[in-house]
């Protein structure tokens, strides 16, 4: 009788343990908080999101705000449209504010900033972010650039 | 000629051995419910096949996280990006190594014990007694071991999980000092709770029923001699690991 309890109650101790860490891994060890909220989703479309993913990262501030839930091709426009889920925690953000596509960590992955603007009303279930900054293209930079050089040395010729 | 011939039969052995097993796993769920009804039997069992794995898949999930932290260190360290090291033991370990390497070890100790009892109750006849007393061996002896491997084995990955990113933290942040809140903070954003985590539970499941379900087959099928339990005993182990490791492949070709 003695040596059937033990049993019992190692195997309870087993059970306890496994589920125990099955919630601390998944609580702890995943980004599950980036799921707790239902919040509201709006849409930005940019000329060019150069690398974002979905899952990634919106800020404003520097602190995360939402996430990229889907990302979609206006088929008249040419634009992406990017889904933005936000946390919310965050309902009072200015509907005048901007989105823009920046790049960030070792691995240059891309997320979006927002820099909040001045209007009364705030980002609702819906709502389009008006103002986007696209992503930078290194080449078109480097086109940007070699074609302004080569303006300014044939003006400087003549 | 004779060598196709091999071939051949050796083709025909695996497809026949796949079928049987698939048949066997037909009729333990049909005694689901009637096992389902005698828990005591199962949680016993659980006792055997889980909780007595317990030692031996905490020690060895220490040493795999603590072994991720170090060979990871080393190669992220010459990319200067030893802040990514979380990331590098939480996805190896969630992903892949948890399930696979405690399912390996489940075959091991837990899949040897099941066959090698079950196949010696076949030898000592004592699943013909049972016959005669119609008691439905399958229902008394064999059910309660499979859901038992089937239930322990998310649990057991479970714990090699969590122990193996204590392992790593353990090695990265206390041995080699990476920084604690980046290695944290890599952890909280790049390990996503469904694609990461929830693929690595389901995979746990699947190797569950598939390293228990040839442990139990093989028992209850052995030739009922000294030799053939130990033979039984043998295959349990070589058709666990490749059942893992082909089925590892499928579902992260899947999955992923």
């Amino acid at each position: 009788m003695k040596q059937t309890r033990t049993i019992e109650i190692v195997t309870g101790f087993f059970i306890i343990l496994g589920f125990a860490a099955l919630y601390v891994i998944a609580t702890s060890a995943t980004n599950i908080k980036s799921y707790g909220e239902a919040g509201y989703a709006v849409t930005a479309s940019f000329t060019n999101i150069g690398g974002l993913k979905t899952r990634a990262p919106v800020t404003l501030a520097g602190v995360e705000v939402g996430r990229v839930t889907k990302i979609a091709l206006d088929p008249k426009t040419f634009n992406a449209v990017v889904t933005i889920q936000m946390n919310g925690h965050f309902n009072q953000i200015p509907d005048d504010s901007t989105a823009s596509i920046l790049t960030s960590g070792l691995l240059g992955e891309q997320y979006v900033g927002l820099s909040p603007g001045g209007s009364d009303s705030y980002l609702k279930s819906g709502s389009v972010v008006q103002y986007t900054q696209s992503a930078l293209v290194l080449e078109n930079l480097i086109g940007q650039f070699l074609s302004n050089a080569g303006k300014s040395s044939s003006q400087g010729g003549k | 000629m004779k060598l196709l011939r091999e071939a051949y039969y050796i083709v025909l052995g695996f497809l026949q051995m796949l079928g049987a097993c698939g048949i066997f796993l037909l009729k333990l769920l049909r005694f689901t419910p009637q096992a389902l009804g005698r828990p005591g039997l199962i949680f016993q069992q659980v006792f055997n096949v889980g909780a007595m794995s317990l030692v031996l898949i905490m020690v060895s999930g220490l040493f795999v996280g603590m072994v991720l932290g170090l060979q990871g260190f080393n190669t992220l360290n010459k990319f200067a990006a030893t802040s990514a090291l979380g990331t590098v033991v939480a996805l190896s370990l969630l992903r892949e190594l948890g399930p696979v390497v405690t399912a390996l070890l489940f075959a091991g100790r837990a899949g040897t014990a099941l066959t090698s009892e079950i196949g010696l109750m076949r030898a000592t006849e004592q699943l013909a007694g049972m016959e005669m007393m119609a008691v439905d061996p399958i229902r008394r002896v064999v059910m309660p071991r499979f859901l038992a491997g089937v239930i322990s084995m998310p649990l057991l990955v479970g714990i090699f999980n969590a122990v193996g990113v204590l392992g790593g933290y353990l090695v990265g942040v206390k041995l080699m000092h990476v920084d604690i809140a980046s290695f944290w903070s890599q952890i909280h954003a790049d390990v996503d709770l469904h694609e990461d985590f929830r693929s690595g539970v389901i995979k746990s499941v699947v190797f569950g029923v598939a390293c228990t379900l040839i442990a139990v087959f093989e028992g209850f099928y052995a030739q009922p001699t000294a030799e053939g339990v130990s033979r039984a005993t043998t295959r349990t182990v070589v058709n666990s690991a490749l059942a893992v490791l082909a089925l590892d492949y499928l579902l992260t070709a899947f999955m992923f």
